[in-house]
């Protein structure tokens, strides 16, 4: 506890941000495993938020059930870890009657694309005051390797033994059109990228969703034979193609490669806004009286 | 509402009167999703609140509106969502987050026939056992049900205290026709109703625990952005709110959400005992069906049968020594309900073993009448 006040009392060095952010009194290790995408993530998060010198009092950090949702309890803010996939209406709750608050939902690809799917387009169409940062790792890593809304069509799961003969979401496109203020991807190779994204769509007013192209190696690597923590995140290096030069690239120069960076961004009007604004309205009517 | 809406004595539904006591509480933050026949109460407060500066939203579905209720009661606010069955059948597993996380909330279920989407203009109430049992796992519930507008109204303010001083779910069951029937009632006056607010810490951030083990196993509860900082989590968590599998820790947790409501159950029951004194034959209901038997134990008294009534507003926890106690000398009970036997095995469970126990049910839609219960009276003399 005196640790703590110490801690708070000093400039927070660079090298420390980790430190200051994470909670002192939660044991440590983490339950991902070695290589996992999961730490950058949380990482690039706390450097974001440390940079936006935002109060930890003042951030609420919500998630749902999941590998990357086990985030939350690491970190040293308000947290909440719910239930699977109701992650963003726990968060819709939250911002709703303390719109103060910054609430930043963490959830994977099973819980808000597949449980969650539902809460996630309607939190878009609201356009609510929410961040959620969304890790793709394209499986169901907690319960050990199902196939999920995002699983490439013909990779292996263990609930797809002969290969995923689904069709995938593009949680991108999906998101922009549901109406989402900003949508953005990176990757855990591109560690500074990310930051930067996350720190955008803190700031900015409206739904705003960063997807996390990650990595399962324990399962997505294993069953489709692309090899370990660094082979996987080596090959988002190859593959990941900034939106900036993908513009100018000839369709057929695209095939195979996905897009990263700030994907789409509008300035539509946020939902607590304008419910403040009614109730405004309200009470200006209710004096005239 | 309309032109009587300013009046002290005002001519109000069933799921109006919820609405008013929601707000006669303190209510700050509403979600929840369309459902007959309990939509008058979400129509109501998409009104009423945002000119009270309170919140309102409507979700996309029912999981999703108790959801909102637990992250806004997690932020501090009194909050509520209203429902019928197949709404609240969704609702169950959050349900059993909120108590799992101490987090108060108030759940009205309008009930209409089931299973299934059933009848959803039709009175019944078969989900008196959801209300004890909906979530999985163990844990105690408290569940109210008023017989009449004004108990809507009394019942949703004490749902609301209950929930806020216990830091529990609380399930108010009314039904159909209650919810839609119209009585004149008098307002209460502010004051008039105790309301309740939940304990606060009165402690440093740094030594607060979210889940602190009290004398009254009640935690004193911090809302987000107060400068506490916790952890709250659905998993079996220790007294700081992290996931724990140590089985000192889940038993202490378990008993914990046990014990905090099993240890008052003397302030949470309430039960209606009408003519009891002398009476040889005792029929027991709840909700709408009470008022049928108040009326046919007044003619059964005519007819100089010595019978009484018993109605339980509190009927999770199930009041057992008080419904035993007014059961002494009886020797025939007639447990009347709008289903096919819920409450009647609890009855047995406590009745004197030598009385005998009937059952009257009807789960065709239709109210139960005095006459039914009258019949049933005169069958068992």
């Amino acid at each position: 506890m005196e640790k703590d006040t110490v801690v708070k009392e000093k400039e927070v060095q660079r090298s420390d941000v980790v430190h200051h952010y994470l909670r002192p009194k939660k044991k440590f290790p983490n339950v991902w495993c070695a290589g996992c995408g999961n730490g950058i993530v949380m990482g690039a998060l706390i450097r974001a938020i440390d940079k936006l010198k935002l109060d930890k009092n003042d951030i609420v950090v919500v998630s749902g059930i999941g590998c990357s949702s086990r985030m939350p309890v690491y970190l040293d803010f308000n947290t909440l870890h719910t239930t699977h996939g109701r992650a963003i209406a726990f968060a819709t709750g939250v911002k709703m009657a303390k719109p103060r608050l910054k609430v930043i939902v963490i959830t994977g690809d099973g819980d808000a694309m597949a449980i969650g799917g539902n809460h996630f387009i309607h939190a878009c169409r609201r356009n609510i005051d929410i961040t959620v940062v969304l890790i793709n790792n394209k499986i169901y890593g907690m319960t050990g390797g199902q196939f999920s809304p995002t699983t490439t069509a013909g990779a292996f799961a263990t609930t797809a033994p002969f290969g995923n003969y689904e069709k995938q979401f593009d949680i991108v496109k999906l998101a922009s059109a549901a109406g989402a203020s900003y949508v953005a991807r990176g990757t855990v190779y591109h560690e500074q990228q990310l930051e930067k994204l996350i720190e955008g769509a803190i700031v900015k007013k409206g739904f705003s969703l960063v997807e996390v192209v990650s990595n399962c190696h324990t399962y997505y690597g294993r069953l489709n034979r692309e090899g370990d923590a660094v082979a996987m995140i080596s090959w988002m290096k190859d593959h990941a193609m900034p939106i900036q030069a993908a513009v100018k690239l000839p369709p057929e120069k695209m095939v195979g490669k996905f897009v990263t960076g700030l994907i789409h961004e509008t300035d539509a009007t946020e939902f607590c806004e304008e419910y403040d604004k009614l109730v405004q309205r309200l009470k200006e009517k209710e004096a005239q009286k | 509402m309309s032109n009587l809406r300013k009046g002290k004595v005002r001519l109000l539904q069933g799921n109006e009167a919820c609405v008013q006591g929601a707000i006669y509480a303190g209510i700050d933050f509403y979600a929840g999703y369309p459902i007959t026949p309990s939509t008058e109460i979400a129509e109501g407060l998409a009104r009423e609140l945002p000119r009270l500066g309170g919140r309102f939203i409507q979700m996309e579905d029912e999981i999703g509106s108790i959801a909102a209720v637990i992250g806004a009661a997690n932020a501090g606010a009194k909050a509520m969502t209203a429902t019928s069955g197949p709404g609240y059948s969704l609702m169950v597993e959050n349900i059993g987050y909120a108590y799992m996380t101490e987090t108060p909330c108030v759940i009205v279920n309008v009930q209409r026939g089931g299973p299934s989407t059933g009848l959803p203009t039709k009175i019944s109430q078969s989900d008196t056992m959801q209300a004890r049992w909906g979530t999985h796992g163990d844990y105690t519930a408290i569940a109210l049900a008023p017989s009449s507008v004004r108990e809507c109204f009394e019942e949703t303010v004490r749902a609301f205290n209950l929930s806020e001083r216990f830091r529990t779910p609380v399930t108010v069951l009314t039904d159909e026709v209650l919810g839609h029937m119209r009585e004149l009632m008098t307002m209460p006056e502010p004051g008039e109703l105790e309301v309740m607010e939940r304990p606060k810490p009165d402690i440093p951030a740094d030594w607060y625990r979210h889940f602190e083990m009290t004398p009254s196993m009640v935690s004193p509860m911090a809302a987000f952005g107060e400068g506490y900082r916790y952890n709250v989590t659905g998993l079996t968590h220790d007294r700081e709110g992290f996931p724990t599998a140590v089985p000192s820790e889940i038993n202490e947790k378990l008993n914990k959400l046990r014990k905090k409501i099993e240890r008052f159950t003397d302030e949470i029951y309430k039960v209606r005992t009408e003519m009891m004194d002398d009476a040889r034959i005792a029929v027991i209901s709840y909700g709408t069906v009470a008022r049928a038997a108040h009326q046919a134990i007044k003619m059964a008294r005519e007819r100089r049968v010595h019978v009484g009534a018993i109605q339980p507003l509190t009927i999770w926890p199930f009041p057992d020594p008080i419904i035993s106690d007014a059961l002494k000398n009886v020797k025939k009970i007639i447990v009347a309900e709008l289903n096919m036997g819920q409450m009647v095995n609890e009855i047995k469970r406590i009745a004197p073993r030598n009385a005998e126990v009937f059952f009257l049910g009807r789960y065709d839609g239709e109210v139960m009448t005095p006459q039914q219960i009258l019949d049933k009276i005169r069958e068992v003399k």
